[in-house]
């Protein structure tokens, strides 16, 4: 690994400055799952790499914000798959951060950090699609708020200007109840990158949300308003078809050592019709209950 | 200009102060240098092993503040302010941890490559769930890979191991329960892995 010169500023001020003067040679660490195996394998080699975990200003807490949740930037996985709120009105999010790499890897990995990494296979970004989540930045020009959807553009690259970095995540109110679940398939059970990762919520009013990832460049976010998945009545084969015309902005690419892009399609369709239900059972037992 | 070329300033080490197995610390390291590389190189304990380097191996498994982590995936200098337990930390007063005793006493450890890494997660899985269920048991390792595949024994012995009731003043003990067989009642893989458990 290529030496680098290591900052540790304890505001956010300071990081931001150090972000904007470093430009391309400036890294930020925050659980550093993904960065130090880039920093090892030379995809990158920074002068300088900001640790953000003395910034008082950043915090690993998960605050309850204008009717929803904000996750701090310096939160890990495994503390979000276990936050009773977040399981109970966001159990996607706390099913997608559960399976993250290894116990290992969720207890020093981050939220934030995921999202920066932009992996079009990251387990929690369906999760925060289906839900609607703000993204909260701060740069040199002071704070702004983006859009989950409006994040992310490519494997690695996201609508962050140079200089900005993430404070937190927010989670916006659920507008009714809703049914919500993120399901994958992988190669093998246990620790393993997703072939597809999806989450899905339905919600009261009918509407379905369904994010999938590792089909294309960056995971992408489609919904129903005709309530036909969100029927519990409807026959299969309207669903299937529905969703087929949903998924047709999936392009898998057939480079992937994972699966081959007409299997990735063929289950992105299993799954999405499994987290339908899955979906519609949980809003339904959550009116029972 | 250091060998690789780089200003010496970007170079320079940092002094963090660590306890490392109950030991007070203060080490000067290099900023790119992780927590597994000072705690074999600077520290000799060789007992972390180095292996994947991308976190799919869990070989250089390390408890920090009693978190299991990477310590190929963390640098040193994250440490600073830290207490690290290595696996040479588990054994205490000259005798085995229940978990050394009972992968010994159920034929877990192969080659043995793997058993420091594994020794560690076990015990921040026991740390967490005393009592785990063998599912508990597969997820809490699920970071950890064997290549001679002694997955069997080794997830045995840390059932073993939560078996067994510390008495004061004894962190290990030779009478090992007698454990029913594997029954093969393993879960078969679901396709979506993520349902509730």
């Amino acid at each position: 690994m290529r030496a680098f010169a290591y900052e540790r500023p304890t505001s956010l001020g300071d990081a931001i400055t150090l972000l904007a003067e470093g430009g391309s040679d400036a890294r930020l660490l925050a659980g550093g799952t993904d960065l130090i195996i880039r920093l090892r394998d030379g995809s990158i080699a920074p002068r300088t790499v900001v640790d953000l975990k003395r910034i008082s200003e950043l915090d690993g807490e998960i605050a309850e914000h204008d009717g929803g949740l904000a996750i701090g930037a310096r939160t890990v996985m495994t503390a979000i798959a276990a936050d009773p709120r977040i399981r109970r009105d966001y159990e996607a999010l706390a099913e997608g951060a559960a399976v993250v790499g290894s116990v290992q890897i969720r207890n020093r990995a981050t939220l934030a950090g995921n999202i920066c990494n932009a992996s079009p296979a990251a387990d929690t970004a369906p999760a925060l699609l289906v839900y609607g989540a703000r993204v909260v930045v701060a740069g040199p020009s002071g704070s702004r708020t983006i859009p989950i959807d409006a994040f992310f553009v490519r494997s690695g690259a996201t609508t962050l200007a140079n200089g900005e970095l993430v404070t937190s995540i927010e989670l916006p109110r659920p507008s009714g109840r809703q049914g919500s679940v993120a399901v994958r398939r992988t190669r093998r059970r246990g620790h393993d990158l997703a072939s597809v990762t999806l989450a899905c919520a339905v919600g009261e009013d009918g509407v379905t949300r369904i994010a999938y990832g590792s089909l294309g460049p960056r995971p992408v976010l489609v919904w129903d308003e005709t309530g036909v998945l969100a029927d519990p009545s409807a026959p299969e084969a309207a669903k299937t078809q529905l969703l087929q015309t949903l998924f047709t902005g999936a392009s898998p690419s057939p480079r992937s050592m994972r699966a081959s892009p007409d299997y990735r399609l063929a289950m992105l369709r299993v799954l999405g019709l499994r987290a339908v239900g899955t979906a519609i059972e949980r809003l339904a037992a959550g009116a029972a209950g | 200009m250091t060998a690789s070329g780089e200003p010496s300033h970007v170079t320079a080490s940092h002094r963090i102060d660590v306890t490392v197995n109950g030991r007070a610390r203060s080490i000067d390291v290099a900023p790119h240098h992780t927590l597994l590389e000072v705690l074999r190189d600077d520290l000799g304990l060789t007992g972390t092993k180095e292996c994947c380097l991308v976190g799919e191996c869990g070989a250089c498994t390390v408890l920090v503040d009693d978190v299991s982590v990477d310590s190929c995936l963390m640098f040193a200098l994250e440490a600073d302010g830290s207490s690290v337990t290595t696996v040479e930390g588990l054994a205490t007063g000259g005798r085995l941890h229940r978990l050394q005793q009972a992968f010994l006493d159920t034929g877990a450890v192969q080659c043995g490559f793997c058993i420091p890494g594994q020794l560690i997660a076990a015990q921040a899985l026991l740390a967490d769930t005393p009592n785990p269920s063998r599912a508990e048991v597969e997820d809490g390792l699920a970071g950890n890979l064997c290549r001679c595949a002694g997955y069997e024994q080794i997830i045995e012995a840390v059932l073993a191991a939560a078996s067994v009731t510390d008495r004061p003043g004894e962190p290990a003990t030779t009478e090992m329960p007698a454990r029913t067989p594997a029954t093969g009642d393993r879960a078969s893989t679901p396709d979506a892995s993520v349902a509730p458990q």
